[in-house]
């Protein structure tokens, strides 16, 4: 495996995929919050806002989990052949909400009937839930590891997704990217919907720190591996800390009305929660507690070091471009929403 | 049923849904970007009213697309998990340039091209619609690379051995340039534009039948035959590139085309037939030794038939694909013949003068969906017992742990989601063009007749 200033392929790559996993959680999650939150909307106009101010940008959110997956299949392809065969059943239920997502937030807009909006209301809703929530518990198994057999390949019933550390980080998953989402249509919207963002961001705030707070004390009692990283090197223990300090800062910068600074909180909630999980498990993408012997990791998942070498070729030249094009894209719809002909 | 069955139906199924869309964006995309273009030439409203129309019907096509190509990508690590592993050092890195170059660039700017009229001028708004072209253009490129390789795999190499085997990047371009990808690209190209060409037929047909929108719908009508026109020609000289390379590459796929069973005698080509693959007998109506004369210019040279090649290694559903293959060519020239007479009449300024013609053209949207469709399957079936052309087989492909309950659950998961999904699709399009391309907010701005009076005026 070839190298580059010192650091191995694999590990630039998986650098790379976690860039590219937390770029997807910090963009698609404000619009999933949103959607998650959308119910808590009563009024038409509030909603037609709500869905206007993730409008032009959702679909190119949703890019980053498609340049994620290929990520993967890219750079490890023994990874993704496991992940998506073992999380065969959580993964269907994820993909059809992907689909009524996209169609709930196309459609809802094409009729001016009140049952036909209602109806897409609540598909955009418990979809964009039930995304947040298999994300969540993907994340969970893939943290607390899978049982694998010698082929590297999933070893346990479909149910076992279903354990209470995995259910913790779904709820987690689910409470931060509505306090996310609740952020960002504040910093979209004005007066009466702006105010009742306002009051909902505090509520999200408070039902993610307990949800936090119990999936921590979860994994020191009963998920030992997790821990050890910290356990045996404290210098890392800053990242927790800066955790911490990222999520005080939400409700204080939400309660001065600084709601930019208060997205960049939770946006470094995020990146900070994928970070930590990361250096959790490295050099495990896939960890296997009842057989280790079996896991698979960055090394033993890796494509060759020439696709390696392509793949950051390529990830060199993409990454500025899209950044640049997806600024531009941030930076032409900035601002409070204003519905007007073209909109949902 | 066995799983490998039921996981081959459920991606024929997913991806034969999926592929109604993608190809209209790519055709719709280049209309947009000539309407939009001679609306910022001339200034005429009539291009802009059909350019905000084909945008709206864009977002709706685009939006379907995106949802089940997510679904794509997915399902080879799902259903397909040796596969990937065998593949993953190749196919990664395509699928990892589409999202990156392609599907980004695409979707990035179609949030400007759908609601930003208002927010951006309009050299910047036909900008995007350029950008929102090439983007899906781009992305055909890498998801028909990496389909070629499994036709013809190049540049690489196999490491380990049995269920451990995979293949290896030993030459990044010889991937990308693999002996068919070329060809079979340009051919896939065309049958996009002409999805989109004929879409803005029929619909545009459709409103001077009933006398709508007529200004738009002539001016429209008439950009889109000549696309149509052009691209239905060049797709006869890209098929047949695609074909002259299946007969030297694949030359069980291209037996199984014409069902030509015995590799010493000269090869037939049928305009309508069917083959007994029990009796290996094909019937019908025939030009005798037209393929050898395709393939080697001589109409009695022999061509190698189903016979040589062992039966575990060729197609056995020979009949289907030689229907497919048939059907696709003759709907290939169907369209030649349409858009040739459309385009006489309109030369001779009798285009919209004939009823049964604009009729014909209401109809003719189905065509180029179809022969894509059946092209596919033609090369998909064709390639078959094999996943990976001559190195890995589709029965070997498969997710070894997910059993036959789990993906019959996710096939009628999606047999239900997608049968909704296209009745809603089919129901809002039937909206949207009921409606029509002048809006409520455009009659707004005719009558006002001041707000765009520039088209290069920046808000």
């Amino acid at each position: 495996m070839g190298s580059y200033l010192g650091i191995e392929y694999t590990v630039w790559w998986f650098l790379v995929f976690g860039a590219v996993i937390s770029g997807y959680a910090i963009l698609d999650g404000f619009d999933l919050g949103a959607g998650a939150l959308h119910l808590f909307l009563n009024k038409e106009e509030s909603r037609r806002i709500a869905l206007n101010a993730i409008g032009p940008v959702w679909d190119g959110n949703e890019v980053w989990l498609v340049i994620g997956g290929g990520a993967l299949f890219a750079g490890f392809p023994v990874a993704y052949a496991a992940i998506f065969s073992a999380f065969y059943i959580p993964f269907m239920i994820f993909m059809v909400g992907i689909i009524f997502r996209a169609v709930a937030i196309e459609f809802r807009s094409k009729e001016p009937m009140l049952w036909w909006r209602k109806l897409w209301d609540v598909a955009y809703c418990v979809s964009s839930i039930v995304i947040a929530l298999s994300l969540g518990l993907m994340l969970g198994n893939v943290a607390e590891g899978i049982p694998l057999n010698q082929d590297r390949e999933f070893a346990g019933s479909w149910l076992s997704f279903l354990n209470p550390f995995a259910i913790l980080v779904s709820l987690t998953t689910l409470a931060l990217f509505m306090v996310h989402g609740a952020i960002y249509l504040t910093m979209k919207t004005e007066n009466r919907l702006y105010a009742k963002l306002h009051l909902l961001t505090n509520n999200f705030t408070i039902f993610f720190v307990v949800t936090f707070v119990i999936t921590t004390l979860y994994t020191l009692l009963y998920i030992p591996h997790l821990s050890d990283f910290f356990r045996s090197r404290p210098g890392f223990f800053v990242i927790p800390v800066l955790m911490t300090a990222t999520i005080a800062n939400i409700p204080r910068q939400v309660k001065r009305g600084k709601y930019r600074y208060a997205f960049l909180s939770s946006a470094a909630t995020i990146a900070l929660l994928l970070i930590m999980v990361s250096l959790e498990v490295f050099p495990y993408l896939l960890y296997s507690p009842q057989n280790p012997a079996n896991s698979i990791t960055i090394y033993n998942a890796a494509s060759s070091s020439k696709t390696m070498k392509i793949l950051l070729i390529i990830a060199l030249i993409g990454t500025p471009l899209v950044g640049v094009y997806t600024s531009f894209v941030f930076w032409t719809f900035k601002g409070k929403v204003k519905l007007d002909d073209m909109s949902y | 049923m066995n799983v490998e069955i039921l996981a081959r139906i459920q991606f024929a199924f997913t991806i034969a849904f999926h592929y109604i869309y993608p190809p209209l964006s790519i055709g719709l995309g280049l209309i947009i970007v000539i309407m939009e273009g001679l609306y910022l030439k001339t200034g005429n409203k009539v291009y802009e009213h059909a350019t905000r129309f084909w945008i709206r019907i864009f977002a709706l096509i685009f939006g379907i697309g995106v949802a089940t190509g997510i679904i794509m990508e997915f399902e080879f690590g799902t259903n397909w998990a040796t596969y990937s592993k065998y593949v993953g050092d190749i196919f990664g890195s395509a699928l990892a340039a589409e999202g990156i170059f392609a599907f980004a660039l695409e979707s990035g700017f179609l949030g400007i091209l759908i609601f930003g009229w208002n927010r951006v001028g309009p050299k910047v708004h036909f900008f995007s619609a350029i950008m929102v072209f090439l983007g899906s253009l781009f992305s055909a490129v890498w998801i028909v690379v990496a389909n070629s390789w499994q036709q013809t795999p190049a540049g690489f190499r196999i490491v380990g051995q049995g269920m451990n085997a995979r293949a290896e990047i030993t030459d990044f371009w010889a991937m990308v340039f693999n002996p068919s990808s070329m060809d079979r690209l340009i051919h896939v190209w065309n049958g996009a534009i002409l999805a989109g060409a004929f879409m803005v037929l029929s619909v545009n047909a459709w409103y001077i039948l009933r006398n709508k929108f007529t200004d738009i719908a002539k001016e429209s009508f008439k950009i889109a035959l000549l696309v149509a026109t052009v691209f239905s020609l060049l797709q006869l000289l890209a098929g047949h590139k695609s074909g002259e390379g299946v007969a030297v590459n694949q030359p069980a796929k291209l037996a199984a085309m014409e069902g030509h069973y015995d590799s010493f005698a000269k090869a037939d080509m049928y305009l309508l037939g069917y083959v007994n693959n029990k009796q290996k007998k094909t019937s019908g109506i025939k030009i005798p030794g037209g393929l050898s004369y395709i393939v080697h210019g001589k109409f009695d040279a022999p061509i190698k038939g189903l016979d040589a090649f062992d039966p575990s290694a060729r197609p056995t559903q020979i009949n289907t694909i030689f229907q497919t293959y048939h059907i696709m060519v003759a709907l290939g020239m169907t369209m030649i013949l349409l858009t040739l007479f459309g385009s006489y009449l309109w030369w001779r300024k009798k285009l919209f003068d004939k009823k049964w013609v604009l009729v014909a053209f209401v109809w003719s949207v189905l065509l180029p969906q179809i022969a894509n469709q059946a092209g596919w399957f033609t090369a998909e079936i064709g390639r078959q017992p094999w996943v990976v052309y001559g190195l890995l087989k589709t029965s070997d492909a498969l997710s070894k742990t997910v059993k036959a309950n789990q993906v019959i659950f996710s096939l009628v998961l999606f047999t239900i989601v997608y049968i909704i999904l296209f009745a809603l699709f089919l129901f809002l399009l039937n909206r949207k063009i009921q409606h029509g391309p002048a809006d409520d907010n455009a009659k707004d701005e005719i009558e006002e007749g001041t707000k765009r009076d520039n088209p290069l005026m920046i808000h």
